[in-house]
């Protein structure tokens, strides 16, 4: 039963660890929409907003 | 004249601008990766995003380096209609009760899941090799967890259940309270005491169910109050201030303060509340007072929002109207509040009656318990466990649940609601009191007999008209689908608008400018209450008769909602001559014409003492104190702020379907309520005795809990069809 010393702290840790990965998704705005997320997954563009240079070019292909 | 957006701008850190605007017509996803590309493209603008969930975009910009309009003209390019809103401070206050709740949530259910663990091992240790030091031990972790989780994530019922008591009232949150303060306290206490069982997680697992109830509910008013918040900035109402004595600039209706002036054109809705300083016009005031004929404005002539200026511009004090039709309203407005009883929600007639029952239900088993001989210890511990096995997690969900089911029901169906109890006070409606213009009729007048006339005289009407702005024109241009103005086309003040294509002249306008006089008398024969405009080609001549027309549905849903036995009356403002046909063409015999408010009122409060639930559907200034009066109150979008703040709900688009339908839902959901609130009872009435006799261990309380909340809950989720029984 000694094992209880460290699986409790553990399981507990891991919990908290959700925990805090949840508060800090919701303190950075991800639920705010919830419906365009769903959107946004299977969207096929690139997320970042591309520099103002490139755009007009052909991707270079890949190697 | 360029448009004066610098309201709604907020200035961030960094030299960037930020504005948000709500959109009209986003549909999937494909649209919000159109609109962020093409914003980010507009140079200078350094951030474009869409919320797809609240149909808005912000944008930000390097500040000073762009014009907001670019950003609108950009989106009208693509198909979208846009415009800046300013969050109104209720929106804001209910997105940040939200993130509470969520956060109350996450934290409740973190220790939900955790305490459960402990507690599953400590019941197969009832049944296997478990120490006492280990039962207790794993007691103590549960404590650990649950009482700073519940201190954290109770905070919602505590508070609502305090600021109940305060008033004297009893809410459901006080016995929720009483429940979560006892289970806790007495779980501490037998954990001292080595004692075998404690109910750290029916605790904790009550505060986490009531929680998402909550959530939900929470979420789904916040999600109407975007949609209305969309929908007025969307109107973009703005108004033309004096900046200067000479100096004009369109700004939107927010920036407008008493005292400023403003110019309103001819065609244009007067966006203000005012007297008149300079200028002659006629108005029309059917959104107002519901009266259709034009009323002469002059200097001295109060005149209001929503009102329509017809043919003169004018000049308008703002807010300097006294004695004026508005005080008078706004005089009735506050005492049909003040006199307006609070309606007792079901929830808390519940509550009312429950708290009581459970309460000496515990207190008896405490005594029955003590006099037969039992221990104080053992009646105690027997006792709180009625408390926490009664605990109204079922009851706590039982109405939220059905009313957030019920809310997005009408959401779909076209109703916002403005009130959390409007639910059930639709459905205890059994009369129906309409008012006529823009409620019955639809807010824009049309053109009658538009299939009448060939459609190329149709068409080339309607792009002469559009070179006016006259209401008549601008109904004939609705009328054809109008887009492409003539080229060359004069409008003569008063007259008409006239112009040559071909070497054949057209004209557009008065009976006697286009020289059909005698078709306009035949026509005004045949349509006594319609307005006439008529057009010239060369030597023929058209008239048009253009009058307030029913929503296209009217009659079908006043026939089936009298059908459904609901009494049906119309009260107008209009005269009689204009009430009478559309009384008929619906079939609803109870009707009055030229009603000023207060007799609006009368007649609501003398249906209501005769012991009838009204429900009050209008739009005009003069029926917002009768909305306020009548048990329960709709109105249309098109309505005017005054009325639409006083209304309990509100409802989109060009049909009369969504109050009927609203009726349905509304009816339906009570009916769940109840049923809910019966199984409720059911639950108990097996868990109690169970409890009273001392067998409510916390393996059987936990089982009962969830078992009772996901029967209310799925019972709650019938209330979503929007059609049908």
């Amino acid at each position: 039963m000694e094992v209880l010393i460290y699986l409790v702290p553990l399981a507990l840790g891991l919990g908290l660890v959700g925990l805090a990965a949840f508060m800090w998704a919701l303190k950075s705005g991800q639920f705010e929409d919830l419906d365009g997320a769903a959107w946004r997954a299977i969207g096929d563009e690139d997320e970042a907003p591309r520099p103002p240079t490139d755009g007009d070019g052909p991707r270079a292909p890949p190697h | 004249m360029t448009r004066d957006y610098s309201h709604f701008i907020r200035h961030l850190d960094g030299g960037r601008a930020r504005m948000e605007l709500a959109v009209d017509g986003i549909t999937c996803g494909g649209c919000m990766s159109r609109i962020e590309r093409s914003l980010r493209a507009v140079p200078h603008v350094t951030h474009a995003r869409v919320n797809f969930a609240d149909r808005r975009v912000a944008v930000e910009w390097v500040d000073g380096a762009l014009d907001p309009e670019r950003v609108i003209d950009r989106l009208a390019e693509l198909g979208y209609r846009a415009h800046p809103f300013e969050v109104a401070r209720a929106e804001d206050e209910s997105a940040r009760e939200a993130r509470l709740l969520l956060r109350c949530l996450a934290v409740a259910a973190f220790a939900a899941m955790n305490i459960m663990l402990l507690s599953v091992s400590v019941w197969s240790g009832h049944v296997t090799d478990m120490t006492p030091e280990q039962r207790d031990f794993f007691h103590w972790l549960s404590a650990l967890i649950a009482l700073p989780a519940a201190a954290y994530a109770g905070r919602p019922f505590f508070r609502s259940a305090l600021g109940a008591l305060r008033q004297g009232r009893l809410n459901m949150d006080v016995p929720i309270t009483v429940g979560i303060v006892l289970a806790l306290g007495m779980s501490v206490v037998e954990t001292l005491n080595h004692a075998p069982h404690a109910y750290f997680d029916s605790a904790v697992m009550l505060i986490a169910f009531l929680l998402a109830g909550r959530f939900l509910d929470q979420n789904m008013r916040r999600r109407t109050q975007t949609a209305a918040a969309n929908l007025a900035a969307l109107k973009a109402e703005t108004a033309v201030k004096f900046v200067s004595a000479e100096e004009i600039r369109e700004v939107p209706i927010e920036a407008i303060r008493p005292g400023d002036l403003v110019l309103v054109r001819p065609g244009e809705r007067i966006a203000v509340d005012g007297v008149v300083v300079e200028g002659r016009s006629d108005v029309d005031q059917s959104l107002v007072t519901g009266e259709t004929a034009h009323v002469a404005a002059a200097k001295g002539t109060p005149v209001y929002a929503g009102t329509l200026n017809v043919s003169g511009t004018l000049r308008v004090r703002v807010g300097a109207a006294r004695g004026t039709l508005l005080d008078e309203i706004m005089r009735l407005l506050d005492r049909a509040t003040e006199a307006r009883t609070r309606y007792l929600r079901l929830s808390d007639r519940a509550s009312q009656l429950y708290a009581p029952v459970v309460h000496l239900t515990a207190l008896f088993t405490l005594l029955g318990w003590a006099a037969a001989g039992a221990s104080w210890h053992d009646a105690i511990v027997t006792a709180i466990a009625v408390l926490i096995i009664t605990c109204p997690c079922a009851l706590g969900l039982a109405i939220p649940a059905v009313q957030v089911v019920a809310s997005g029901a009408l959401f779909r169906a076209g109703i916002l609601l403005n009130a959390g109890d409007a639910i059930e006070r639709l459905a205890d409606a059994d009369t129906i009191v309409f008012d006529k213009t823009g409620t019955l009729t639809l807010p824009e007048p049309a053109v009658v007999n538009a299939t009448e006339v060939p459609a190329d005289v149709l068409a080339l009407a309607g792009r002469l008209a559009l070179s006016s702005r006259h209401p008549l024109a601008a109904a004939l241009a609705r009328a054809a689908n109008a887009t492409a103005p003539i080229d060359g086309a004069i409008e003569q003040p008063g007259e008409g608008v006239q112009a040559t294509i071909d070497g054949v002249s057209v004209r557009l306008g008065k009976p006697s400018f286009c020289g059909a006089l005698a078709e306009a008398a035949a026509m005004a024969a045949a349509t006594p209450d319609a307005s006439l405009i008529a057009f010239a080609r060369g030597q023929t001549r058209h008239v048009f008769a253009v009058r307030q027309q029913l929503r296209a549905d009217a009659t079908a849903v006043v026939a089936d909602l009298q059908a459904q036995g609901y009494r049906v009356e119309i009260l107008s403002g209009d005269r009689a001559s204009a009430v009478e046909p559309i009384a008929r063409a619906l079939g609803v015999a109870a009707h009055r014409a030229g009603v000023t408010p207060a007799e609006k009122i009368a007649r609501v409060a003398e249906l209501r003492q005769q012991g009838r639930n009204v429900v009050m559907v209008g739009d005009g200034l003069n029926d917002a104190p009768a909305l306020a009066a009548a048990n329960v109150s709709i109105s249309p979008v098109t309505a005017v702020h005054l009325t639409q703040a006083a209304a309990d709900a509100v409802f989109l688009g060009q049909q009369l379907a969504p109050v009927a339908a609203a009726l349905v839902i509304a009816r339906r959901a009570k009916r769940i309520m109840r049923e809910n609130l019966w199984l409720a009872v059911v639950y108990n009435a097996i868990a109690v005795p169970v409890a009273i006799l001392g067998y409510a261990t916390p393996l059987i309380a936990a089982l009962a809990m969830s078992g009772s909340s996901i029967l209310v809950t799925a019972n709650a989720l019938r209330a979503h069809a929007s059609k049908g029984t």
